[in-house]
């Protein structure tokens, strides 16, 4: 989604990227990006929470205001409600998606890479 | 204090996002706030999967299923907050759960129009857009770039949008 950012800034409209991913954001060079500590699939925060949802959304309207430069980067101070392992296995699908099933072994083999080259 | 991107995932899918290059940027666009936000129209966009379940079909996961290096690059326009029991989400890579139970957390349109009626911004788009995040492995961008994403930038532009707020999934 940091290209569409890109994309639709390069058309002349301001833009705001919310994402839980502001590390990818950078990599690509997004003009303004909200970074949110939420597990994936939430940028605004939890289901059912408007008063979370309407923080999320205050910040990055002054995040637009006030970023002065393209690349500018904010993070918000917003937590999650629920414990980290609990919240990593909720976000995810009940089955893995079709890429990551198939792709599963070789990834292992680059993790098992990893450890061996840190160790 | 900085966000850690990597700390809602498993270790398999930050090897997934880690191991995806970018090429590095020349620059960064940049179109200046045309001017305070209260005066501003605004739109939306997501890639969380969402469509009009009255208009259209979803995004097109079965090809993605016989297909997993290949992921749907089309975009749907999505119905008003009086119609929001009409979103469907289709996207193989979330537990979609939330979003159904509360879509806001993605399309915050219930949340934007509370701002438009408080007068915090000037206005919210008719039509408002989804994308599928997933864009294949390794990922490809270019349709979203070319054709999907000025497609996009010029309907909003024709309806009066000056603003925009993405919200990837």
């Amino acid at each position: 989604m940091p290209v569409l950012a890109r994309t639709l800034e390069e058309a002349g409209l301001s833009t705001v990227l919310i994402t839980m991913m502001p590390y990818w954001a950078e990599k690509v060079g997004v003009p303004r990006t909200l970074g949110v500590e939420f597990p994936f699939g939430h940028p605004l925060g939890a289901a059912g929470d408007a008063s979370q949802q309407l923080r999320v959304l205050s910040q990055a309207l002054d995040l637009l205001s006030h970023a002065e430069r393209p690349g500018t980067i904010w993070y918000s101070e917003e937590t999650w409600p629920e414990p980290v392992e609990g919240a990593i296995q909720a976000w995810q699908p009940l089955e893995p998606s079709p890429i990551i099933a198939e792709l599963k072994p070789k990834f292992r083999e680059l993790l098992r890479a990893r450890r061996r080259k840190a160790t | 204090m900085a966000v850690d991107s990597f700390k809602y995932l498993p270790r398999i899918i930050a090897a997934f996002y880690q191991s995806i290059e970018v090429a590095p940027h020349k620059s960064i666009p940049w179109t200046p706030l045309p001017g305070p936000v209260e005066d501003c129209v605004f739109g939306l966009v997501t890639s969380a999967g969402l469509y009009d379940k009255q208009q259209d079909p979803p995004f097109d996961t079965e090809r993605e299923k016989s297909e997993p290096t290949w992921g749907d690059p089309t975009y749907r326009t999505l119905p008003p907050a009086n119609r929001l029991t009409d979103i469907g989400v289709s996207h193989l890579h979330l537990n979609t759960s939330d979003i159904e139970r509360d879509v806001n957390i993605v399309y915050p349109v219930e949340r934007m129009q509370g701002l438009v009626k408080s007068g915090i911004i000037g206005g919210l788009a008719e039509e408002n857009y989804s994308f599928m995040g997933f864009q294949g492995f390794p990922p490809d961008t270019s349709s979203w770039e070319t054709e999907y994403g000025p497609a996009i930038a010029r309907a909003f532009l024709n309806a009066g949008v000056q603003c925009v707020i993405l919200t990837p999934a």
